[in-house]
């Protein structure tokens, strides 16, 4: 595994790679209207942008049904300034914003009810990292990257292998995940992402002043995060839940192959069909093809 | 050997890369007056012209075969691994470790490997667990006992590099075996050889000793540092581990980092069971209690065991009390990705790239880098079979050794195939 590369960058200029929620069936039951939510966002990337003339703000799109990149600042057709307006404000974020989400829409299909309604948090966190890591290959000079995820959808359990992958990718980079979630509930994933990578997570109280939030913490260089007074991760959940019951338990009995988690003593593993107590024989062979589906 | 030249100069390049940052600005003929031979970054084609060699295609060539022989073995045989591992690391400190083949010694650059070994051992297999043995004047020692804390090992390691004396390598399995057995039998056990010497002192019957290793389903692989040896093959083909023998320094690093992630262990070695795990919670800010691990009182930042209540200082760990084993979920997440694996990326033939049917993506789906060399020639690129998205080399790597998830893939809710 290529290591870490060597830290020679300068000390506060920073590379925000954002992660927008642009679940429809999220926002069309949020207090805040997603057109005020644009509006409070592309005025913290601006904001972003003057801090420091060297910062690159990268933005992609999460949507329910695709993940793409909506703007990169680095990127040449960026750098004019039309008429003196700021360049996150043309025209071109904007317009690449709804073409994405009008291919999203296009890419639904029916899905059945009582499923939880969660965008692809997990394809947008492994592009973001897929571009930090080539930031990182660009030379000994380049901004401290971060990621910033602004989620507002629930978490969907089927990606949460995927999530931790990322997480784990992204604390041997040591790239911090900041979260800032305006959903309803508690967001288990981003708060173990951001207490596990060293980055700050935040649930906002009054969504109306979401501008000032995002500019009093998540608007820092990383390097000045240390004289700062940022909101503490204060009672993350690290308890587990259970495979049958998905309730959180803490004590289980965890499966020695597949490390699956029960809460009560089985006979057999439901995921990968091992007897336990006893060795292995050839009847287990015959749930061998049980044991090669579960592949996320 | 063009290969061997190239490999020494990395070899001993870790002070070389300041030089030649400084000197990068440097004439052509000036660069001659430095270390650089450049008749050695010459290749022939098949029509006998010379060209450049490709560094980047080179190494991702050689990326790719071992990517390809490591998924093959692990389809060959049954596709589970070995999740939690009893490791014995078995360092070799007679007089051959303290031969200068290897910059400075040899046992030095063994210790600095191992280090980075063990972190990186306890990174992929959190709830695994470690020891260390030497073999000195013939004798086989425990340095520390099977533990999961990656520090103690290390720190135990790095006070005791005297070498003298032969060694012995039927002792070390002797010993080994007596500890392995002692394991409970859900867990897969291992011992890796660190092997300096050409020769070995028994007292008996090593013939015997490999018998009793098969017999106690014990994985045995080896690690030359000298040259190979019959008798560590013969060990390794017995007990269904791997033996190498090192070339020099980066290869030898790249030996010992191939034993990190869990080999695909064959499922009658361990049998499955339950095992019973505790997830402790935060203890709350402020409060105080006695640590049972340092034994004094602590404030804050620790863990309550949910059966006994007493406090520990890190995960993952065996409560001292009660004998349980904590963990937080984390920790078991940290080894699903070798559960649940993402196919290799195959390549693209350079063929169908220039196919106008065939509708070429501009940019790496992954980082958004251009995929067209200057002059609009399509470099090289891989494809992912599932979501058919193409990537470019450097994610190709990054993909498959540090992120283990496909962007493509993760990023459509309806796959192309389908599938959901």
């Amino acid at each position: 595994m290529a290591s870490a590369p060597s830290k020679l960058y300068a000390d506060d200029v920073s590379l925000v790679v954002v992660l927008v929620d642009t679940n429809p069936f999220f926002w069309s039951a949020s207090s805040l209207s997603f057109s005020q939510f644009l509006s409070h966002v592309l005025a913290f990337l601006n904001a972003i942008l003057t801090l420091n003339q060297l910062n690159q703000v990268v933005v992609i799109a999460t949507g329910y049904n695709s993940c793409n990149y909506i703007f990169d600042s680095s990127s040449d057709l960026n750098q004019s300034f039309e008429n003196g307006r700021m360049p996150v404000m043309c025209s071109s974020l904007l317009q690449k914003l709804e073409e994405f989400l009008i291919k999203d829409e296009q890419l639904s299909k029916e899905v059945p009810e009582g499923r939880i309604k969660s965008s692809l948090l997990s394809g947008s966190l492994s592009m973001a990292l897929c571009y930090i890591q080539r930031v990182f290959r660009s030379g000994a000079l380049h901004p401290h990257p971060r990621i910033l995820c602004l989620q507002g959808s629930p978490d969907g359990p089927e990606q949460y292998v995927a999530i931790m992958n990322a997480i784990f990718s992204a604390q041997r980079s040591m790239v911090p995940i900041d979260s800032c979630y305006m959903g309803a509930q508690n967001s288990a994933f981003l708060q173990q992402a951001s207490y596990i990578t060293g980055g700050v997570h935040h649930k906002p109280q009054h969504l109306d002043g979401l501008f000032q939030y995002l500019m009093t913490i998540f608007a820092t260089d990383l390097h000045s995060r240390s004289f700062l007074h940022l909101p503490k991760p204060v009672g993350v959940d690290f308890r587990a839940s259970c495979f049958c019951h998905k309730n959180t338990i803490d004590m289980g009995y965890i499966c020695s192959v597949c490390l699956s988690i029960f809460c009560k003593h089985h006979k057999k593993c439901s995921t990968c069909g091992s007897v336990f107590g006893q060795a292995q024989s050839e009847a287990a062979s015959t749930s061998d093809k049980k044991r090669k589906t579960p592949e996320t | 050997m063009n290969n061997g030249g190239a490999r020494r100069m990395n070899g001993g390049g870790e002070e070389d890369d300041d030089e030649d940052y400084v000197n990068g600005d440097l004439d052509a003929w000036e660069r001659t007056y430095t270390d650089e031979r450049s008749w050695e970054s010459l290749q022939e084609d098949e029509s006998g012209l010379l060209r450049p060699i490709d560094n980047k295609a080179l190494y991702h060539s050689q990326y790719r075969r071992r990517l390809r022989s490591l998924s093959s073995t692990a389809t060959a045989a049954r596709i589970q691994k070995g999740l939690i591992r009893y490791l014995y690391l078995v360092i070799d400190l007679s007089r051959a470790a303290s031969e200068t083949d290897f910059r400075p010694s040899r046992i030095v650059v063994i210790a600095k490997h191992v280090e980075a070994f063990i972190r990186e051992f306890f990174d992929q297999n959190p709830l695994s667990q470690v020891g260390l043995l030497t073999i000195k004047d013939g004798v086989a020692q425990c340095l520390t006992d099977l533990g999961g804390s990656p520090e103690s090992h290390i720190k135990a390691l790095m006070n005791k590099l005297e070498c003298s004396g032969d060694s012995s390598l039927q002792n070390a399995l002797d010993l080994v075996d007596g500890y392995l057995n002692q394991i409970p039998s859900y867990g897969h056990r291992e011992v890796l050889i660190l092997y300096a010497a050409l020769s070995t002192c028994d007292p008996g019957d090593i013939m015997e000793t490999i018998q009793k290793c098969k017999k106690s389903k014990i994985r045995c692989s080896v690690i030359g540092l000298a040259a190979e040896m019959f008798i560590c093959k013969h060990l390794c083909q017995e007990t269904g581990g791997t033996y190498s023998v090192a070339l020099d320094e980066s290869h030898f690093k790249e030996l010992i980092l191939e034993h990190a992630p869990p080999p695909p262990a064959i499922a009658e070695f361990a049998t499955a069971n339950l095992i019973k795990m505790g997830f402790p919670q935060r203890a709350a800010e402020g409060s105080i209690s006695i640590c049972s691990c340092h034994k004094e009182a602590k404030v804050g930042a620790g863990y309550t065991c949910p059966r006994c209540k007493a406090r520990v200082c890190e995960l993952p760990t065996e409560c001292r009390i009660c004998g349980l084993t904590l963990v937080s979920s984390p920790h078991l997440a940290r080894s699903y990705h070798h559960l649940f694996p993402i196919a290799p990326f195959d390549e693209v033939p350079p063929f169908s790239l220039n196919d106008p049917n065939h509708k070429l993506q501009r940019n790496c789906f992954g980082c958004q880098q251009s995929l067209l060399n200057p002059g609009n020639k399509p470099g090289l690129l891989v494809v992912c079979p599932k979501c058919k998205g193409y990537f470019c080399l450097d994610c190709d790597i990054y993909i498959h050794e540090s992120l283990h998830n496909c962007p493509g893939c993760d990023s459509f809710r309806h796959s192309k195939a389908d599938k959901e």
